[in-house]
């Protein structure tokens, strides 16, 4: 076959395990950003057992290799008897969802603690000597702070996923790097050729160039205070 | 009547007492200086006084409402707190100006939200909003940061900061200021415009209570001094008898330090 006639195929199959890529990517910002925010008020609770075991958790996430974890979660159901995902793609990326959402969760929730307690008490104290109730204080002072705090330490994070997705090969997700592989074991009658590999790169620079650019504007429009 | 006056005011961290048996009391329109070693109690003494810190014995009285009584488990609900705190305005040694508002907007905000818990906010919100603006830049104009309005806290000097937590806290009309080493985070040379505002505050009858280490000017505004030592009032009077004729030893100990070199 020729390169022309190899491309659009190619091109067709990286395409569609890039959305896989992207799904993962999506789900795990929206699940791991709220969890996240839960987890990081467990681990600063005021009741030591929930702190104490909200740190130990986070800990062994943060301390494992996120490969183990999707191994773990994806087949330990199954070899326990009851395979809860179910089968084929949609059941491995179910597995996937919850692998990440959990491990970026956590990784999320040191940051979200870093932000809150980098706030300064005086802050607080200084509404509250306004006449200020709690949730003003909150909404009104200290959260765009936390906000500002945290943004590039999560850039870096969300940097950081969208090369991880790629993780998720390990128990067959159909993402990119799975679509751009199959071509060296042969995929519609191509086989043995690498540059497809070369290929899945420029999808994940192009994806993270677009997001270094959002991520730096949010960043520089937090830039007007100090 | 005194507008404020303070019985028997206790408070420990830990085992550790920090305030013992405070009494005074204020009249309107004076100014009463705190002075003291580090350590003595002041800094906690203002934030039992701004409910930053809850006593664990005694009374405080603003005109003659009873604020706090330790003995009165009602007193110290948190519900009630927020409305008492308004009796007292705090200026803190830190600042501690809102980083992402303006000068102005530091000024306005507690105004605008307490006004937006009323009724009739939603009616007249363009008038209130026209009002309490004006009354911050009034304000600021007072602390002679007419041209420093739109700035953020960063773009600030010390002094200037400084001057702006005076107009945010005057902004909700305490009926007692507190402030605590308002120029003890400030360079020599800003002090001076600080307490040059504190004492035209003074000249017109603000009613202030202020920790400070800055002698020469605790004796020049002040109507009452009071000398803390390790949670005790030591000595008080006027700043004639503190700092001309003190009584006590400890009292003449502390006043030499600032005397000599
Ligand atoms: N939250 C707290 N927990 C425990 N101890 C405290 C706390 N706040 C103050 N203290 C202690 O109480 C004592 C009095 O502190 P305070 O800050 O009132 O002194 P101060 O007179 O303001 O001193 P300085 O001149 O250094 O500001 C100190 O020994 C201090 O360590
Ligand atoms: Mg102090």
């Amino acid at each position: 076959m020729e390169f022309s006639e190899q491309l659009p195929i190619v091109v067709q199959a990286l395409n569609q395990g890039f959305l896989q890529t992207l799904k993962l990517f999506f789900v795990t910002l929206l699940g791991a950003i709220p969890l996240g925010l839960i987890i990081s008020f467990g681990s600063m609770s005021r009741f030591r057992p929930l702190s104490y075991l909200t740190k130990i958790v986070v800990w062994i996430i943060r301390g494992t290799p996120l490969m183990i974890q999707l191994l773990i979660i994806y087949f330990m159901p199954g070899l326990m008897g009851n395979n809860i995902w179910g089968g084929g793609e949609s059941g491995r990326f179910l597995a996937a969802s919850v692998a990440f959402v959990f491990n970026y969760a956590c990784y999320f929730s040191e940051i979200y603690r870093g932000g809150i307690q980098g706030v300064p008490k005086g802050q607080e104290e200084a509404g509250l000597v306004l006449g200020m109730t709690k949730s003003q204080i909150f909404f009104k002072i200290t959260l765009l702070q936390m906000i500002k705090r945290i943004v590039p330490p999560m850039s870096n994070e969300i940097i950081t996923l969208v090369k991880d997705t790629s993780l998720a090969r390990i128990i067959a997700l159909q993402e990119v790097i799975w679509a751009g592989q199959s071509f060296m074991k042969g995929n519609q009658g191509i086989a043995g050729v690498i540059w497809p590999l070369f290929f899945t790169a420029v999808y994940y620079l192009i994806f993270n160039g677009i997001l270094t650019v959002l991520l730096g504007r949010l960043e520089k429009k937090l830039e007007y205070f100090r | 009547m005194a507008i404020l006056e303070v019985q028997h005011v206790s408070k420990s961290f830990g085992n550790k007492e920090v305030l013992k048996d405070i009494s005074f009391s204020l009249e309107k329109g004076q100014v009463l200086s705190l002075i003291g070693s580090s350590g003595s109690g002041k800094t906690t003494l203002l934030r039992c006084l701004n409910f930053l810190e809850r006593p664990d014995g005694g009374v405080i009285r603003v005109n003659g409402e009873t604020l706090f009584d330790a003995g009165d488990a009602v007193t110290g609900q948190e519900s009630e707190i927020r409305k008492k705190r308004l009796h007292f305005g705090l200026v803190f040694q830190s600042f501690n100006l809102f980083p992402q508002y303006t000068a102005l907007q530091n000024v306005m905000l507690a105004k605008e939200l307490l006004e937006k818990e009323k009724p009739d906010y939603k009616w007249r919100k363009k008038e209130i909003h026209a009002q309490i603006e004006a009354e911050a830049k009034e304000l600021l104009d007072q602390m002679g940061l007419s041209d420093r309005m739109d700035n953020y806290p960063h773009q600030l000097s010390g002094g200037q900061c400084q001057r702006v937590a005076i107009a945010r806290a005057l902004a909700l009309k305490p009926d007692i200021l507190c402030f605590d080493e308002p120029t003890s985070a400030l360079d020599p040379e800003l002090t001076g415009e600080v307490l040059k505002v504190i004492k035209s505050l003074a000249d017109q009858e603000t009613t202030m209570i202020i920790v400070t280490h800055e002698m020469a000017f605790a004796r020049d505004v002040s109507s009452q001094v009071i000398f803390m030592d390790d949670g005790h009032i030591m000595e008080q009077g006027t700043p004639e008898e503190v700092f001309i004729n003190p009584k006590k030893e400890r009292t003449k100990q502390f006043l030499s330090r600032y005397t000599e070199g």
